[in-house]
C-alpha cells in the first residue's frame, strides 16, 4: 500500500504555475528522489509535502490520511535542510530538543532521546557546542540528529549535501543509506545530482518546469528514460543522442547512421517496440549509454547483441577507473566507456562495439521514447 | 609588524601616511575641542571664566558648579537643580526605547518571514515616518494626546517616541531580519514551534548587533529631543534637555558659565554611557554557524 500519495498537485505564485499536476505514490519504507535541474520545481514539491508551502489544487496523503491541511509540525514529518537551518543561539542539545520541548515531551524523555540519537550518530562529544563551532560534516550531523528524534513517518531531505566537500558527500550519503536500511522510514529526498539519486533511491521522480517527466526505479530510469530530457539527464558522462534512420531490412528493424563520407552505418535493434515499428522510414533519435559503445573484446564478440561501428576518435580522457573516447557518430560528438587499459589513440579511425540491446529510440519532434 | 603585512586597499608611501594621520589628527581635535572646553570650564570658578582663556586648566579646581547643576540651581521657579529632570528623562527614555525596539522587532520579522500581500507597500509607508520632519506632527500628536487623557505626562511622551521611532526601528530590524536565514523559521515551524515562539527562541537570541544598534539610536535620539519634550511635557514631566534649556536661558541674575558647562555635561552623559557600553558588541556577529560557513 502507498503510505505517501502526492496526487494531482499544482502550485501556483500568482500567475506563475511552478507545479503542474505532480502524481507520485511511494509505499513504506520507500526512498523517493526528486531530482531535476535548478528551479523545476522539486524544493517547492518537497516543502508541499512538507507543509511549509500551501497547494493551488490537488491532494497530499500521508499513511491513508490527508494533510492538505494540516500545519507543518502536526504531519509527523521531520525535515532536514540544505542549509542545515541550526538554530544558532542554541548549543548541539538544544538545537536536538528544541522540537520535543515544543511538543511538550517531558524533560528527562528529551535527554534519553538525544543521548540515543547522539550515540547512532556518533556525535556524543558535540552536544555542548555552538553550531558556529562545527565543521560543515559536523552540521550535516546535527541537523540529521535533529531529524532523526522525532522518528516521524516521513523524513524529508533538501540537498542535504550539497554544502559538502565531494569526498565528505560520498561518505554521508553511504551514512543516509545505512540509516534508512537500519530505520526502514520513508524517505523523499531533493537533490541535482543524478548519481545521488541513483545510488539512494527506490523511486526517481525527475522534474523539469514543474511537470513530471519519469516516475521509475534507478533501472527504469537509467535504461528506459521516458523522454530525451530523461536521458539526457540521468547518467554521466550523459547518453549519446545521435540523430538515426529507422528502416526495415529482411524484415528486421535497422537504424541507420550517416557518416561524414556519406556512407552509412547500420545497426540492427533488438525487441523494437510497437511504437518504434510505426516509425520505419522516419529519422529517429538513438540513444546510447556510453558504456554500450566498448572495444571489440572476446566479451561482446559472440553475444549477438553486439554489432561492430566505425568511427573517428577525436580524443581520449583517462579517468583511471576507465578511458572515454570522444567519437564523431551521426554527426554530432558521442562518448565511448572504454576499458582503462584500451589502446584506442587520438585521431585513429577505430572499430568499436555496440550493445544494441540497450539502445532506445525517440520521437525527434516530441522528444518522447518510442 | 611589517608593513606589507598590514591588510590595506592602497598602498600608501611615507608622506601620504603621514598626511593622513595629520588630517585625523585635526579632525580629533576639531571634534574633542568643545567637550575639552566644557569639562575644564565646569570645574573653574566663575571669576576665572571671566578672567578670560577658555582653553586654559583651572587653576583652583572645584566641583561647586557640578554640584549646584545638579540640584541647587533655579529652574523655573524651584531651585531644584537638574536632579528631577534627569529622572524625568530616565522615566521617558526606558520605556520609549524597550517598546519601540521590541515593536520595530516584531515588524522586522513579520514584514520578513510572514511576507502578506503588500507587506512591501507597508514597509514603504513605515519608511515615510523617518523623513517626516517633527513640526508637522505637532498639533496632531497634541490633539491625539489630548484625546487619550495622557497630554503633560511622562507616558504621552513615551507614545509620541515610540510612534516616532518606530519608522527606523521598522527600518533596522527588517534589513537585519531580510538576512536572517528563512530555513530557520522553517525548522521551527516543523519543530512546532508557534508564531510568537519563534520570534524570541529563534530571532532575538540572534540579533544581538542590531538590538544594540537600534538601542543605542533610540536613546540618543529620545534623550537628546527637545521638541517634543518642551511642546508636550508639563513642569513636572520635563525631561533634562528642557530643563537645561531653561538653566541656560534664564533672563534674570548672573549667567553662571561654570554651572552651565557642568548641565551640559550631566545632560550629555547617560548617551556616552549607552554607546561606550553597548558600542562594543556594535561589531559583533552573533549569526556564526547558522547556516554554511
Amino acid at each position: 500500500m502507498s503510505f505517501l500519495v502526492v496526487s494531482g498537485l499544482e502550485k501556483r505564485f500568482g500567475a506563475v504555475e511552478v507545479l503542474k499536476g505532480i502524481d507520485i505514490s511511494v509505499p513504506q519504507g520507500g526512498f523517493l528522489v526528486l531530482v531535476g535541474p535548478s528551479g523545476c520545481g522539486k524544493s517547492t514539491l518537497l516543502n508541499t509535502i512538507a507543509g511549509l508551502e500551501t497547494v493551488s489544487a490537488g491532494e497530499i496523503l500521508i499513511d491513508g490520511a490527508r494533510v492538505n491541511e494540516l500545519h507543518p509540525s502536526k504531519r509527523d514529518i521531520a525535515m532536514v535542510f540544505q542549509s542545515y537551518a541550526l538554530y544558532p543561539n542554541m548549543n548541539v542539545a538544544k538545537n536536538m530538543s528544541f522540537g520535543m520541548e515544543m511538543r511538550g515531551v517531558p524533560k528527562a524523555e528529551r535527554k534519553e532521546t538525544v543521548a540515543r540519537v547522539a550515540s547512532m550518530l556518533q556525535i556524543e562529544d558535540l552536544l555542548e557546542r555552538k553550531p558556529g563551532q562545527l565543521s560543515g560534516g559536523q552540521r550535516q550531523r546535527v541537523a540529521m540528529g535533529r531529524a532523526l528524534v522525532r522518528d516521524p513517518k516521513i523524513f524529508l531531505f533538501d540537498e542535504p549535501l550539497s554544502n559538502l566537500d565531494a569526498k565528505l558527500r560520498v561518505e554521508m550519503r553511504t551514512e543516509i543509506q545505512k540509516l534508512h536500511q537500519r530505520l526502514g522510514t520513508t524517505v523523499v529526498y531533493v537533490t541535482h545530482d543524478q548519481i545521488e539519486a541513483m545510488t539512494l533511491a527506490t523511486v526517481i521522480a525527475v522534474l523539469k518546469d514543474g511537470v513530471l517527466q519519469q516516475v521509475g526505479s534507478p533501472a527504469e530510469i537509467y535504461n528506459t528514460p521516458a523522454n530525451i530530457f530523461v536521458a539526457d539527464f540521468m547518467g554521466s558522462p550523459s547518453m549519446n543522442l545521435v540523430p538515426a534512420r529507422l528502416d526495415k531490412d529482411d524484415g528486421a528493424l535497422v537504424v541507420s547512421l550517416k557518416r561524414a563520407d556519406g556512407s552509412t552505418t547500420v545497426l540492427p535493434l533488438h525487441r523494437p517496440s510497437d511504437a518504434a515499428r510505426a516509425f520505419v522510414g522516419r529519422d529517429v533519435i538513438l540513444g546510447l549509454r556510453p558504456e554500450n559503445i566498448d572495444d571489440a573484446t572476446e566479451l561482446n564478440a559472440g553475444s549477438g547483441y553486439h554489432h561492430p561501428l566505425e568511427a573517428h576518435v577525436e580524443v581520449t580522457q583517462p579517468t583511471g577507473a576507465d578511458t572515454l573516447a570522444m567519437i564523431r557518430l551521426g554527426g554530432r560528438e558521442a562518448v565511448a566507456r572504454l576499458r582503462a587499459e584500451t589502446d584506442a589513440r587520438t585521431g585513429e579511425r577505430r572499430r568499436f562495439m555496440v550493445d544494441m540491446s540497450k539502445a532506445v529510440l525517440f520521437d525527434p519532434e516530441t522528444e518522447e521514447r518510442l | 609588524m611589517r608593513a606589507d603585512a598590514v591588510e590595506t586597499a592602497v598602498r600608501t608611501g611615507r608622506l601620504t601616511r603621514a598626511l593622513i594621520y595629520a588630517a585625523l589628527l585635526v579632525f580629533a581635535v576639531y571634534y574633542l575641542l568643545p567637550l575639552f572646553v566644557m569639562m575644564v570650564n565646569s570645574f573653574k570658578e566663575l571669576d576665572e571664566i571671566r578672567g578670560g582663556n577658555m582653553l586654559a586648566l583651572p587653576e583652583l579646581a572645584t566641583v561647586a558648579p557640578w554640584i549646584k547643576a545638579w540640584n541647587q540651581a533655579q529652574i523655573g521657579v524651584q531651585p531644584t537643580g537638574l536632579a528631577p529632570y534627569f529622572l524625568n528623562s530616565i522615566k521617558m527614555v526606558v520605556p520609549a526605547v524597550v517598546i519601540s525596539t521590541l515593536l520595530g522587532a516584531l515588524n522586522g520579522y513579520v514584514l520578513t518571514k510572514w511576507r502578506f500581500r503588500g507587506d512591501t507597500l507597508v514597509f514603504a509607508l513605515m519608511l515615510f515616518a523617518c523623513f517626516i520632519p517633527f513640526q508637522i506632527v505637532l498639533i496632531p500628536m497634541a490633539r491625539v494626546l489630548g484625546f487619550l487623557g495622557i497630554a503633560g505626562t511622562t507616558w504621552g511622551l513615551v507614545l509620541v517616541h515610540v510612534v516616532y521611532g518606530l519608522g527606523f526601528t521598522t527600518l533596522f530590524f527588517r534589513n537585519y531580519y531580510a538576512a536572517f536565514p528563512t530555513e530557520l523559521v522553517k525548522a521551527a515551524q516543523i519543530d512546532g514551534a508557534s508564531f510568537l515562539q519563534i520570534f524570541y527562541r529563534i530571532l532575538l537570541p540572534s540579533s544581538g548587533p542590531i538590538i544594540v544598534v537600534t538601542v543605542i539610536w533610540q536613546f540618543t535620539n529620545v534623550w537628546n529631543d527637545f521638541l517634543f519634550g518642551a511642546s508636550f511635557a508639563d513642569f513636572d514631566s520635563q525631561p533634562m534637555t528642557v530643563a537645561l534649556n531653561n538653566l541656560v536661558s534664564s533672563s534674570t541674575g548672573v549667567k553662571e558659565y561654570n554651572v552651565h558647562f557642568a548641565g551640559a555635561v550631566l545632560a550629555a552623559i547617560p548617551t556616552l554611557v549607552v554607546y561606550i557600553v553597548a558600542g562594543r558588541y556594535f561589531v559583533r556577529g552573533l549569526m556564526a554557524g547558522a547556516v554554511k560557513g
